[in-house]
């Protein structure tokens, strides 16, 4: 399947889905003028992707910033992973927050507690 | 321009800059809250923050509360049916800081009829302490339950968490079907220890 990548912008964050080099990650600020139009490709290739997944996956977060609008986007990321790993395949999250970013650190244990997914909190 | 009326304005614009001195207010705007306005705000705030070294978990908190309210007012719509486009989005930000804290006011039209909703939201984020917030955030997220338009539930909810202060807002009732409600959020410059 073709891989995603999106350069980030000011308000839109870096994208990287890619198959192949077993790399899924999201990266920067997350503040689109319009959430749908930015997270609904995302979240389809993730729907295609869940019918064959590799063994293991590791999804990658490194935002610095996500406004409430992004955070229900970023939930449904991680209920398709969910229904994923329910299916029978392996899936972690790497949850990154840089060391004076209490709020972020919150944001990952929060997400740990709404999905049953494997969080590893790590700090930038 | 007579030069009475020339004289007024003048003084006009001389008060209106003491009246911002005096009111510690560094940012005034009134007019449509887009995208690019909120982008441009959030950052100018930013960058003047920044320069005077004020840390960066205050900065972020500062810029998270002017993102979200003012995509309430640009995505939430308050607008009037009855009253063309000429409100469409418009609103007022105020930013202040004291040595204690920044303070952000956004104000904005909204239809009477929904005066009742919003106040009664706003009140229960207020009556719930930091795990029933918590509980509440993940719920709405998770269900998108009790929500206003669009989600505008999950902006309120958070900036109550992540300032840790009550919300504060008022409505001022403008004629039969308006009112304008006027909500600051508080950003201690202290963080909790």
């Amino acid at each position: 399947m073709d891989a995603i990548y999106l350069e980030g912008t000011d308000d839109c964050p870096s994208v990287i889905l890619d198959k192949d080099k077993n790399i899924f990650k999201l990266s920067g600020k997350s503040l689109p003028e319009n959430v749908s139009a930015f997270y609904d490709p995302i979240i389809a290739w993730l729907e295609n992707y869940a019918k064959d997944p590799l063994k293991k996956t590791t999804f990658q977060i490194l935002l610095d910033y996500f406004n409430t609008a992004s955070s229900k986007l970023i939930l449904d990321i991680f209920m398709i992973l969910e229904e994923m790993q329910e299916n029978g395949s392996e899936v972690e999250i790497n949850w990154h927050y840089a060391d004076y970013d209490e709020d972020m650190k919150e944001a990952g244990i929060e997400y740990s507690e709404m999905v049953d997914l494997k969080f590893n909190l790590i700090l930038k | 321009m007579a030069l009475r009326q020339k004289n007024k304005f003048l003084e006009f614009v001389y008060d209106f800059y003491s009246s911002m001195k005096n009111h510690e207010i560094s940012l005034a705007y009134e007019g449509e809250m887009n995208h690019q306005v909120m982008k441009a705000f959030t950052n100018l705030t930013i960058e003047k923050m920044s320069r005077q070294s004020e840390n960066n978990p205050i900065q972020k908190k500062v810029f998270h509360v002017m993102v979200e309210c003012l995509q309430n007012i640009s995505k939430h719509a308050f607008h009037s049916e009855l009253n063309s486009e000429n409100d469409l989005n418009n609103g007022v930000l105020l930013v202040s800081n004291t040595e204690e804290f920044y303070q952000v006011t956004t104000g904005n039209i909204i239809e009477k009829n929904k005066v009742k909703d919003l106040n009664e939201f706003l009140e229960m984020i207020n009556e719930l302490d930091d795990s029933n917030l918590r509980n509440l955030y993940k719920k709405q997220l998770k269900e998108g339950a009790i929500s206003l338009k669009g989600g505008a539930g999950v902006g309120f909810i958070d900036i109550k968490r992540k300032t840790g202060r009550k919300l504060e807002f008022h409505f001022l009732p403008l004629n039969n079907s308006q009112s304008f409600f006027i909500f600051t959020s508080t950003i201690p410059r202290k963080l909790k220890p």
